[in-house]
C-alpha cells in the first residue's frame, strides 16, 4: 500500500493542476519508485488516485522504457546499444563481461534482487561511449574494470 | 578561429551563472522586449523569419514561418513546448547546451513564448538528461526571483511560467505532435495535422513546439540582428552557427560550434581531431540515424540545410556519427533498423510491420544468408515508408537507401561471398533482447 502521506500529497496537487492527466507520468514514475517496479497493484492504485480506467495507464506503462511492468532490481542497468556505442571496440566482449560479472543474461535481474541489465537506445553520450545508465545517473567510456568498480562500490551501498 | 554564439560561455565541468550570462549580454533583449515593447511580438517573428533561423531539431523549419501560423486572435493560454526529448541516436547538442548555459535557454524560450504571447512554456526532457533537468528547475528559480521568468516580467504585466516535464522515455515522444500526446498523459502516438499545433496543440489551445538549439539562437538574434546572424554563416543561404555533435571513428568526440555551411572536412580534421590511427573516412550519417548515410565523395560538402538538401541529403540534427574503412555498413543498417523497429509507436502499418521485415532482410544479409533479390526489396519497402502515419518510417528508412545507393558493392559482396566482409575483428551481435 502507498503511504497516506504520499496519497494525501497527491491528492493536494491533483486538486491544484485544472488537469489530472497532465501528472500521470509523474505519479506513475512515483508510484513505481515506491514499489520498485509497475506492479499490478502499483497500476491499480495510480488508476484510482488519477481516477483512470487501468486500461488507459496499461497503455501508458507499456509504451515508455522506464516504467517496468516486471520486477526489475534495485539498480536497473541500462545498456546503450545504438550504433556508436555498439562499434565502439570490444563493445561485444564488454556486454559478455557485464552478464558474467553479474551472473545474468540481458533483461534477466540478479536472484539477490540487486541488479537488473536491460538494452536501451542512444543514451545522448556518444562522445563518452560505450556508455549506461543506472537508475539515473549515467557512465561513460567503461570499461570491463570501470564496470567491476562501479559494482562493487553499488554492493557496499547497497 | 570561428566566432562561438551559443557555446561562449561554455566553462568545463560547471554551468556559467545568470550573472556571467548577464556579463556577456545576456537578459537585455527579454529586458527591452517586455519593458520597452521594443520589439513587439510581431516584431520578434519578423526579426526571426528575416534572420533565417531554421529548427535545429532535424527538420529545418523557418522557426519566423512557424510563429506566423499562430492566428492573432488565437485563445489563451498559449503554450511554447521547449524540445530537449533529445534522442536521435549520435544527438547529444541539447544535453551540452543545457549544461554550458541555461539561461541563454531560459531567455530563448521566454522570447519565444512572448512572440506568440504565450504564458506557459513547457520543457520536454528525456529522462537520461535529469542532471539538465535538475540544473534547469534551480535556474529558473533563479531567473524567476530576478524577475526574468514567471509572473509579471521585470513589471510589464506579462507572465511566462517555465515548467519542467520529465519523460519516461520513448523516441518518438521527441515528434512535436506525439510529444503534446504525451504531455496529455496519452500514449504518445503522432497526431496528424491538421490542426496544426500552433493553432490546436496541447489541449486544443495554441501551441508552438521548438528544438532546444534553435530557442538558444533566438536571444543573440534580437541582440544583434538578422543580418549579423545570417552572416555568421559561410553560405549565402544559410545563417547562424550550428553545433554538431561528432561522434564514431574521431579522436576527439564531442560538441563543436561552427559556421553553418562549414565542410564536414573541417570539422572531422580541425575540431574533431581527425580519423583515428589506421583508419580512413568512409562515410557518415550528416545529422542523426534518420539522415542518409553519406559517402566519402561529400567528405567536402558545406553543413548546411540548403546545400546539403540540393545533394539529397539532410543535415538533420547535425550529429555527425563517422564511420571509417574497417566499419560494416550493413551492420551499421541493422544496428539503426533494429532501433527504429523497437521505437517505432506501432500505431500505422507501414511503420509497425515494414521497419522488422527491412530488418530481417539486413539482418539476413550480414549473417551470410542474403540474396540478390533482397535489394530490391529492400528498396521497394523503404519506398513505401511514404505512407506512413508521420516522418518517423521515412526517416527510418533514410540511413537503408543511403546504404544501398551509395554502398551498393559492400552490400553486394556481403551477398555473393555469403558472408559478412568485416567479420574479423568487428564487433557485432545482438545482444538485445526487447524488455517490454
Amino acid at each position: 500500500m502507498l503511504p497516506e502521506t504520499y496519497i494525501n500529497e497527491v491528492e493536494k496537487r491533483l486538486r491544484r493542476t485544472g488537469r489530472p492527466r497532465e501528472m500521470v507520468i509523474d505519479v506513475m514514475l512515483e508510484v513505481q519508485q515506491f514499489y520498485g517496479w509497475f506492479s499490478d497493484e502499483a497500476l491499480e492504485q495510480t488508476a484510482g488516485l488519477l481516477q483512470m480506467h487501468p486500461l488507459e495507464l496499461e497503455e501508458l506503462a507499456t509504451f515508455y522504457n522506464y516504467i517496468y511492468r516486471q520486477p526489475v532490481g534495485k539498480y536497473v542497468i541500462h545498456v546503450c546499444d545504438s550504433v556508436i556505442c555498439q562499434m565502439t571496440a570490444g563493445y561485444e566482449s564488454f556486454v559478455e563481461h557485464m552478464q558474467e560479472k553479474l551472473g545474468i543474461q540481458m533483461g534477466q535481474t540478479t536472484h539477490d534482487g540487486l541488479f537488473s541489465l536491460l538494452p536501451v537506445c542512444c543514451l545522448g553520450y556518444c562522445d563518452l561511449a560505450p556508455a549506461l545508465m543506472i537508475n539515473q545517473t549515467v557512465y561513460g567510456e567503461l570499461t570491463a574494470e570501470k564496470f567491476d568498480q562501479i559494482i562493487e562500490d553499488l554492493r557496499r551501498e547497497k | 578561429m570561428h566566432p562561438r554564439v551559443l557555446l561562449q560561455n561554455r566553462k568545463p565541468g560547471r554551468i556559467a551563472t545568470m550573472d556571467e550570462y548577464r556579463q556577456s549580454g545576456g537578459y537585455q533583449a527579454l529586458e527591452k522586449a517586455f519593458v520597452k515593447n521594443d520589439p513587439s511580438p510581431g516584431d520578434i517573428r519578423e526579426i526571426l523569419l528575416e534572420a533565417r533561423l531554421l529548427g535545429r531539431g532535424g527538420a529545418g523549419f523557418p522557426i519566423g514561418k512557424k510563429m506566423a501560423t499562430v492566428p492573432e486572435d488565437a485563445p489563451h493560454p498559449r503554450y511554447l513546448v521547449c524540445n530537449a526529448d533529445e534522442m536521435e541516436p549520435g544527438t547529444f547538442k541539447d544535453r551540452v547546451l543545457i549544461h554550458a548555459d541555461p539561461h541563454q535557454l531560459i531567455e530563448g524560450i521566454v522570447l519565444a513564448a512572448r512572440a506568440i504571447e504565450a504564458e506557459i512554456a513547457v520543457i520536454f526532457i528525456r529522462r537520461e538528461y535529469e542532471n539538465a533537468a535538475r540544473i534547469l528547475e534551480r535556474e529558473i528559480q533563479i531567473a524567476r526571483d530576478a524577475g526574468f521568468a514567471g509572473k509579471n516580467i521585470l513589471g510589464s504585466g506579462r507572465d511566462c511560467e517555465l515548467v519542467v516535464h520529465r519523460s519516461a522515455g520513448r523516441y518518438i515522444c521527441g515528434e512535436g505532435t506525439a510529444l503534446i500526446n504525451a504531455l496529455e498523459g496519452k500514449r504518445a502516438n503522432p497526431r496528424r495535422p491538421p490542426p496544426y499545433p500552433t493553432t490546436r496543440g496541447l489541449w486544443q489551445l495554441p501551441t508552438e513546439v521548438q528544438n532546444v538549439e534553435t530557442l538558444c539562437c533566438v536571444p543573440h538574434v534580437l541582440n544583434n540582428g538578422a543580418q549579423w546572424f545570417q552572416s555568421l554563416a559561410l553560405t549565402d543561404s544559410g545563417a547562424g552557427t550550428k553545433v554538431f555533435s561528432v561522434s564514431g571513428k574521431v579522436n576527439n568526440p564531442g560538441c563543436f560550434e561552427l559556421p553553418m555551411g562549414v565542410r564536414l572536412s573541417e570539422l572531422i580534421e580541425e575540431h574533431a581531431g581527425g580519423m583515428i590511427p589506421g583508419s580512413r573516412f568512409k562515410a557518415c550519417m550528416p545529422g542523426g540515424a534518420s539522415t542518409r548515410l553519406m559517402p566519402e565523395s561529400m567528405y567536402h560538402v558545406r553543413l548546411d540545410y540548403g546545400d546539403m538538401k540540393e545533394k539529397g541529403y539532410r543535415l538533420g540534427t547535425g550529429a555527425v556519427m563517422v564511420f571509417d574503412h574497417k566499419t560494416c555498413l550493413v551492420q551499421v543498417a541493422v544496428n539503426l533498423m533494429t532501433f527504429f523497429a523497437r521505437e517505432s509507436c506501432g500505431w500505422c502499418t507501414p511503420c509497425r510491420e515494414g521497419l522488422p521485415y527491412i530488418l530481417d532482410l539486413l539482418n539476413r544479409i550480414e549473417a551470410g544468408q542474403g540474396r540478390a533479390e533482397y535489394i530490391e526489396i529492400i528498396r521497394k519497402m523503404c519506398g513505401h515508408m511514404k505512407y506512413s502515419f508521420c516522418a518517423f518510417a521515412p526517416g527510418a528508412a533514410a540511413p537503408v537507401q543511403g546504404l544501398i545507393e551509395n554502398f551498393h558493392e559492400e552490400v553486394t559482396a556481403h551477398i555473393e561471398n555469403q558472408r559478412c566482409p568485416f567479420q574479423d575483428g568487428q564487433a557485432g551481435g545482438d545482444n538485445a533482447g526487447s524488455h517490454h
